[in-house]
């Protein structure tokens, strides 16, 4: 099958992706590259990502172990250990202002006010030798300089607006005498402490049952709404994704391969990598039968594939494909898949 | 695969209490945690029986019980009509031969320092009558091929495979015996999501090829359904609700089952704004103090005085088509969207 003909790449440059032009989102990921020098050579785990975002949006990361959704985001936050990571390439604006090029003690100020973040693990996220209403406290003291006492007053009162039951009395409580749901929402009012324009959710609910799953995407939600929080959720389900996102980032080995708003990707994906993860989900009136299963594995990062990296597993490849990187092809103001066959993808023809 | 027959597991009214002790030398019992209390169910040829529940609810003790791996307090297990509770010695390794286990974590279920052949091998150093010595390395090379890995990587270690194939491996190992019942303990929860279908897929090709019975584990409900015959959900050490794959998932009739369902966040943002949710408030009691009558009443909204009376027994009720424990037991349809 060759290309259809005409069919001209309007290749774009990364900078026109981020919203509406003209004005400066409040989030912009540019072309960001992350590599981590190990002893077995570089693994490039972020190569040329680019997204935006802005106030009151949801944008979901979705992916696989290894794809390159955590590191990002850690990027963002400044948190990555550098070394062994290394930024080569690319800006994160955070309201116009690139914070790869801040003083430490600047973007100290931006985390934790500016931008916050709720890690998966809440057992091993807290520390276990301080009680909850420290740790909580410890947000407005060490940011606002608080007194201990109006801190601790401080910490009952966000214990309440996370819907902890009982918060006076267990705000001396430490981390383990929580159950996880309750544990994950200690971690979600530290990270609300300071009243954050970003909140980075990076897979909040993966450690916990449906139904406390559904308290705590349900809690997020509505600490949205009442201070229009944007929010990047960091996940590989796609049940949370379709129920809260606006729009959706696919990525697979440090790249964004498909970049659309929710309801896109759901009824029609445009990369290959997307739609196989579409069609795996067990379905109900496909019960019975094999279920679509992407063959193959994971790049391993030490040893990417030449072209494009989803090539191996890929039912639409073509010899272009092993030899070359596709760009991430515009497929309308919106939306953007890097697969250089998105057309024949879109249509559901050949595979 | 429609149950015909004998049943091969019978499982009857089983309970496990662990013992809560105070003081160090006279250990007085002051309590006892009610992991399981009160299972009963039937397991038939080639068929699989989902369990569902939240964390705590017991799940993993019934896996144990069924595997003789804990000693029940009360009740039995019968795998093809032999008593697992009273069986010693050769009897016992009998029928544990017959039931085998997948682990939930394929990395820290296989021993490192172990070579994949004697990994799956190792059930025949205890069960040497399956496989005489020198037919050991065979026998494992065609395991290692029914399970899709290369059986030329029958020297390799753990750590030299991926999530997905070590879950292999550990399939392979509990085919080994050729057993009729494998129990899965989330056997797909630890890997990724694109590996997921392939070990799934995997599983549904064994059962048919060997006319397997599973109790299949799980806390992914989509997954659950798509996999079993028949679907358990479980409650603070007890089976509030079981039926067919249909019948729990279209009709649930269990206000419990009916919660877990709509809890499922659904893989499609079409209509999302109108989707039924029952959001639980707050965490399952502990099993140490189960609430009086219904377990469920704590969290239920429809609790009456006879729930805290009056325990609701499993058994079908007026206007439903299955078994659920609920005095106001209802069909209500809550996954899909009108």
């Amino acid at each position: 099958m060759n290309r259809p003909a005409g069919a001209v790449d309007t290749h774009l440059s990364p900078s026109l992706f981020s919203g509406s032009l003209g004005t400066e989102p409040l989030l912009a990921v540019d072309n960001l590259h992350v590599e981590f020098t190990t002893r077995q050579g570089v693994a490039r785990a972020v190569n040329g990502v680019s997204y935006s975002l802005d106030a009151g949006e949801t944008l979901a990361v979705l992916g696989e172990s290894g794809s390159g959704k955590s590191v990002t985001a850690q990027a963002i936050m400044g948190i990555l250990d550098m070394p062994p990571a290394r930024i080569p390439k690319g800006e994160i604006r955070f309201r116009g202002t690139d914070l790869l090029k801040l003083s430490e003690s600047a973007r100290s100020q931006i985390r934790g006010q500016q931008i916050a973040m709720v890690f998966q693990d809440a057992l091993s996220a807290l520390n276990p030798v301080f009680t909850v209403g420290w740790q909580i406290a410890e947000m407005f003291r060490v940011h606002r300089g608080m007194g201990r006492k109006a801190a601790y007053a401080k910490a009952i009162e966000l214990m309440e607006r996370v819907r902890i039951p009982a918060a006076k009395q267990r705000v001396n409580d430490y981390p383990h005498q929580f159950s996880g749901g309750m544990r994950q929402r200690i971690m979600i009012a530290m990270s609300i402490a300071l009243d954050p324009e970003i909140l980075i959710a990076d897979e909040p609910t993966t450690a916990l049952d449906v139904t406390v799953q559904a308290q705590i995407m349900e809690l997020l939600a509505e600490l949205q709404r009442e201070s229009n929080m944007a929010m990047i959720l960091i996940t590989h389900d796609l049940g949370v994704v379709a129920d809260v996102a606006d729009k959706i980032a696919v990525m697979y080995a440090g790249r964004i391969v498909e970049n659309a708003p929710v309801h896109d990707v759901y009824k029609n994906p445009a990369h290959p990598y997307a739609k196989g993860l579409l069609e795996s989900i067990p379905r109900v009136d496909l019960k019975g039968q094999e279920l679509y299963a992407i063959k193959g594995l994971p790049p391993n990062l030490l040893d990417m594939p030449t072209g494009c990296a989803f090539h191996p597993r890929c039912p639409y490849k073509q010899d272009e494909c092993v030899t070359e990187v596709p760009p991430l092809h515009q497929i309308s103001g919106t939306r953007s898949s890097a697969c250089h066959y998105w057309r024949e993808v879109l249509d559901g023809t050949a595979g | 695969m429609a149950p015909q027959g004998e049943p091969i597991l019978e499982v009857r009214d089983l309970v496990k209490h662990f013992p809560l002790t105070q003081g160090i030398v006279l250990k007085r019992q002051i309590g006892a945690i009610k992991a399981v209390d009160g299972v009963s169910f039937d397991l038939h040829r080639g068929e699989t029986l989902g369990v569902v529940g939240e964390s705590g609810c017991g799940k993993s003790t019934l896996a144990k019980l069924l595997m003789a791996l804990e000693q029940p307090t009360s009740g039995t297990v019968r795998v093809a009509g032999r008593d697992l509770g009273s069986a010693r010695g050769a009897e016992l390794k009998g029928i544990r031969r017959n039931i085998q286990m997948v682990m939930q974590d394929p990395y820290t279920s296989l021993n490192p320092r172990m070579t994949v052949g004697d990994i799956v091998g190792e059930p025949y150093e205890i069960h040497s009558e399956v496989a005489p010595k020198g037919d050991r390395r065979k026998k494992v090379q065609e395991l290692l091929e029914v399970v899709g890995l290369n059986p030329d990587h029958i020297n390799r270690y753990p750590h030299q495979f991926s999530g997905g194939q070590r879950q292999r491996i550990g399939i392979a190992r509990g085919l080994a015996l050729q057993p009729e019942i494998i129990v899965c303990d989330e056997p797909v929860s630890a890997l990724d999501v694109s590996i997921q279908a392939q070990v799934i897929n995997l599983l549904e090709r064994l059962q048919n090829e060997f006319n397997l019975a599973y109790i299949f584990i799980a806390h992914d409900l989509s997954v659950v359904r798509h996999i079993s015959d028949r679907v358990a959900v479980m409650y603070l050490g007890k089976i509030v609700e079981i039926g067919k794959d249909t019948e729990i998932y279209d009709r649930p009739s269990h206000p419990y089952t009916q919660a877990l369902l709509s809890a499922v966040p659904v893989p499609d943002p079409e209509g999302r704004e109108h989707r039924e949710r029952i959001i639980l408030q707050g965490d399952p009691p502990s099993p140490a103090n189960p609430p009086s009558g219904c377990r469920f009443r704590t969290r239920c909204w429809k609790a009456q005085e006879i729930c805290a009376e009056q325990e609701p027994l499993l058994q079908i009720r007026p206007g439903t088509d299955h078994e659920s424990a609920c005095h106001f037991a209802e069909a209500h349809d809550v996954v899909h969207v009108s």
